[in-house]
């Protein structure tokens, strides 16, 4: 653990990361007294909830040294397929009961990509591009292409319980659904594995050196194909849960999401050739994507300029580090 | 096999191996003893990756018996060669760069202990324990990517002692190490021995390692063709026996008298790199410029071909200035670079050989259209090929497939197809066979007879003192010591090197 004064906490992004979230709370303030409030937090963190949860997968791709864009489609084919079964079945399915169907659907599907990229070895960019396309197709093709707003009830129910609700002093509602528990058991689940088993660090190794995992004899076909599983699993859990919080099955949705995924994923100091990324990095890269996303107003900067503004700090965030990396070799050359 | 000794740790006896008819191994014996350190010796393609090979049990004999600690091994896998002890350490130390120093020393004890959970304390202490066994300190926490290459292979010799080696197999130990790092790694390799655990050295610079082994074998084409102790082998009768002749290695050619300055190099300045940097270049001159790592010979290197911006300073080629830190302007005005690392800053190494070389006269060649001419192209890329002596079964065959001495010939044929004025060759036989290396020289010799002025960075001493009219010694970015090539020894080099 780096401590607080050690030149490499200065120079984390997670520490830029951090930096530019406090800064963007104290100008929001000063030009909003009331955005720092309990409503603001709870605002924000309803709406980092789904991507929240798709980054922590696409962090763990990046980390084993591939990429995954194929995480969205895997979402909205697993809330829509299950929401569709569960409705032709037995509309009164219990919410757990279909939550695991889309968890286990989104599974297969990764396992998909899995085949492809651990069995046969292909470039995963490609791989999951493609599936991408295909998961997207097969949906709208073969289950449906209809929004679903009748949802079986015990979804909507799921989607109405709160750990905490409440009004400010200020007159302004607040809520924390119980949605963020499936957050933070994921948070929870993944530090686990990547960082107490040595499955995850095995993870963490066939990123930094493909050939030197080989040459030490770890299953490296088994550990990819664990980390493609186990992104479709969060992408099924994050689209059940998008599903049921936006009240809504649309076969639409999602897809499109995925590049502001990794973008956080990147902010938060993931490495695209792989060995590198932190969960707390990827949650502080999501907190600064979703601020973006939803506050950026407040501060008296239009809705349309978000993108430049996420593009910016892309540049600035990733490229600060890369280019200092680069002045200190050259200076060891 | 009545006659193997009781120390023998590994013995192999009549090993021959067969790929698709050629035979890469005939009926070769190999023996190492429990803490003994053998050179095996052999140019690229005698056969000594196949016994490596072999031994590490990535590839099966096609005849011959392998016994380790006295048992006959009929079957040897990767996984079973690597529990009786056996580790290789290969060139690039397969580390992982983005882990820890402790997790790198103990992830394949944590692997083959078949265990689910990561144990953190139980791999600080053994990466601490092994790290204590070669007497080294160094932050357990560190990352191996921040760490100097002789530390990486400190990290990779405590994983193989980690993992419990009897036998430590050392692919090219000493290549990228400078002197007194070398002299460090045969100090930990002595301690090594004396704890029983035996070590094979498989070189191309075997000088260096010489002084700590027992034994040497040398293989050519296949074959052993000799072995003995290791105090009745100098570098030259080695090089006789890898190759099969006498590579005499001839003085440089003394410079003609009424030469012309070709480049001259004022006040050159870079901070933290190097200072106040100035020489003259005489046509068919070749300087050499050495230094230890750290030095600033590599980054002034690059500054001449303008790779890297110098803070102040000036270039002159015949006379004219050439802009500083432009590599293009420095190519127009004639400089050629080869850089050190060849693999990742000189060759495209999945493209073919012909196209390697041609890149570099693709502005030759190019109709006032803009097209380019193929033809003449190839043609032209293939006679430099030809003259450089480029072993290569086909020259669209990508560049990868060529060995390292080869590759080099390669490099030079693309600058030399621009008929350079100056020749800038960083470290020109690092990781190149001795065959190869003495060729390399006789071409830079050569080159310098057809008025080319040529500039040698290297830290390989011989190879200095057998290519060089003049040798500009560096330390901490300034040039403190300047000998004339003739008459300095390696002794009286590697002391200025030092002081």
């Amino acid at each position: 653990m780096s401590s607080l004064f050690s030149k490499d906490f200065w120079t984390r992004n997670e520490t830029l990361v951090a930096g530019v979230i406090v800064l963007f709370c104290i100008i929001a303030t000063l030009s909003d007294p009331q955005f720092l409030s309990v409503t603001t937090l709870s605002d924000l963190l309803r709406a980092s909830i789904v991507i929240g949860i798709l980054a922590v997968g696409a962090m763990l791709v990046l980390v084993s040294g591939g990429i995954d864009v194929s995480f969205t489609a895997i979402a909205v084919f697993a809330m829509y397929s299950a929401s569709v079964l569960a409705l032709a079945i037995w509309p009164d399915m219990p919410w757990p009961l279909i939550f695991a169907i889309s968890i286990c659907v989104g599974a297969a599907l990764g396992a998909i990509n899995g085949v492809f990229i651990a069995v046969f070895g292909l470039p995963t960019l490609i791989v999951t591009l493609g599936t991408l396309s295909m998961f997207r197709g097969f949906l709208l093709t073969f289950i449906g292409s209809q929004r679903i707003s009748a949802l079986p009830p015990e979804m909507r129910d799921f989607s109405r319980g709160v750990i905490a609700r409440g009004t400010t002093e200020a007159g302004s509602f607040y809520s924390f659904p119980w949605a963020l528990v499936a957050l933070i058991a994921v948070i929870l689940l993944t530090w686990f594995i990547l960082h107490k088993t040595m499955l995850g660090r095995s993870i963490y190794a066939i990123g930094g050196s493909l050939e030197s995992a080989r040459r030490l004899g770890i299953n490296v076909k088994g550990t990819q194909f664990f980390v493609y599983v186990y992104v479709g699993a969060l992408a099924g859990l994050a689209g059940i849960i998008h599903g049921s919080v936006g009240r809504m099955a649309d076969p639409f949705s999602l897809v499109g999401l995925e590049l502001s995924v990794i973008a956080a994923v990147v902010l938060g100091g993931a490495r695209l050739i792989g060995g590198y990324g932190t969960l707390t990095g990827t949650l502080l890269g999501v907190a600064l994507i979703v601020i973006v996303q939803n506050s950026l107003i407040v501060v008296g900067i239009p809705t349309t300029w978000q993108s430049v503004t996420i593009g910016l700090l892309i540049l600035i965030g990733t490229g600060v580090p890369a280019y200092r990396a680069k002045r200190a070799a050259a200076r060891a050359g | 096999m009545s006659d193997v000794s009781p120390d023998a740790f590994i013995d192999l006896a009549g090993i021959t191996k067969r790929y698709a008819g050629v035979t890469a191994l005939d009926g070769v014996d190999f023996t190492v003893n429990h803490g003994e350190a053998v050179c095996l010796a052999g140019e690229n393609g005698s056969g000594k990756s196949t016994l490596i090979k072999i031994i590490s049990g990535v590839e099966q004999a096609t005849e011959g018996t392998i016994r380790i600690g006295g048992d006959a091994q009929p079957v040897l896998n990767p996984r079973i060669s690597a529990a009786a002890g056996v580790m290789v350490i290969f060139q690039d130390f397969s580390l992982f760069p983005n882990l820890t120093i402790y997790e790198n020393i103990a992830f394949s004890t944590q692997l083959t202990g078949g265990k689910r959970l990561f144990e953190r304390g139980k791999a600080r202490k053994v990466a601490q324990e092994a790290l204590d066994r070669v007497g080294v300190k160094i932050d357990l926490d560190a990352r191996v990517e921040d760490l100097p290459v002789a530390h990486k292979q400190l990290v990779a010799i405590c994983r193989a002692l980690a993992s419990k080696a009897r036998l430590i197999i050392m692919d090219e130990p000493t290549t990228a190490l400078t002197e007194k790092e070398v002299s460090a790694l045969l100090g930990i390799i002595r301690r090594l021995k004396e704890d029983g655990v035996a070590v094979i050295f498989v070189s191309h610079k075997l000088a260096e390692v010489l002084e700590v082994s027992e034994k040497v074998v040398v293989l050519r084409n296949g074959k052993k063709v000799a072995e003995g102790p290791a105090s009745e082998f100098d570098t030259k009768s080695l090089t006789r026996h890898m190759t099969g002749r006498d590579v005499a290695e001839a003085r440089p050619s003394p410079v003609i008298a009424d030469a012309q300055t070709l480049m001259s190099v004022r006040d050159l300045s870079k901070d933290g790199s190097f200072d106040n940097i100035n020489f003259e270049l005489m046509s068919g001159e070749v300087l050499g410029i050495t230094g230890l790592l750290g030095s600033g010979r590599t980054s002034l290197a690059k500054a001449l071909f303008g790779l890297i911006a110098p803070d102040q300073g000036t270039i002159t080629v015949d006379g004219n200035p050439v802009p500083i830190g432009d590599p293009v302007a420095a190519s127009h005005a004639r400089i050629g670079y080869v850089p050190e690392d060849r693999l990742t800053e000189g060759l495209f190494l999945s493209q073919s050989i012909v196209r390697n070389v041609a890149i570099g006269r693709l502005d030759e060649h190019t109709s006032s259209a803009g097209f380019l001419n193929m033809g003449g192209l190839v043609a032209e890329a293939a006679d430099w090929l030809k003259r450089l002596k480029v072993k290569a079964p086909d020259i669209e065959a990508p560049v990868q497939s060529l060995s390292g001495g080869n590759q080099q010939r390669v490099a030079l044929a693309r600058w030399l197809s621009r008929t350079p004025r100056v020749l800038i060759l960083n470290g020109p036989s690092v990781g190149v066979d001795v065959g190869s290396k003495a060729d390399i020289h006789d071409i830079i010799r050569e080159l310098a007879n057809e008025g080319i002025g040529i500039i040698v960075i290297s830290d390989d001493l011989p190879e200095l003192l057998a290519t060089c009219h003049r040798i500009l010694v560096m330390r901490e970015g300034k040039i403190t010591d300047e000998l004339a090539g003739g008459v300095a020894t390696e002794e009286k080099l590697a002391h200025s090197l030092a002081s």
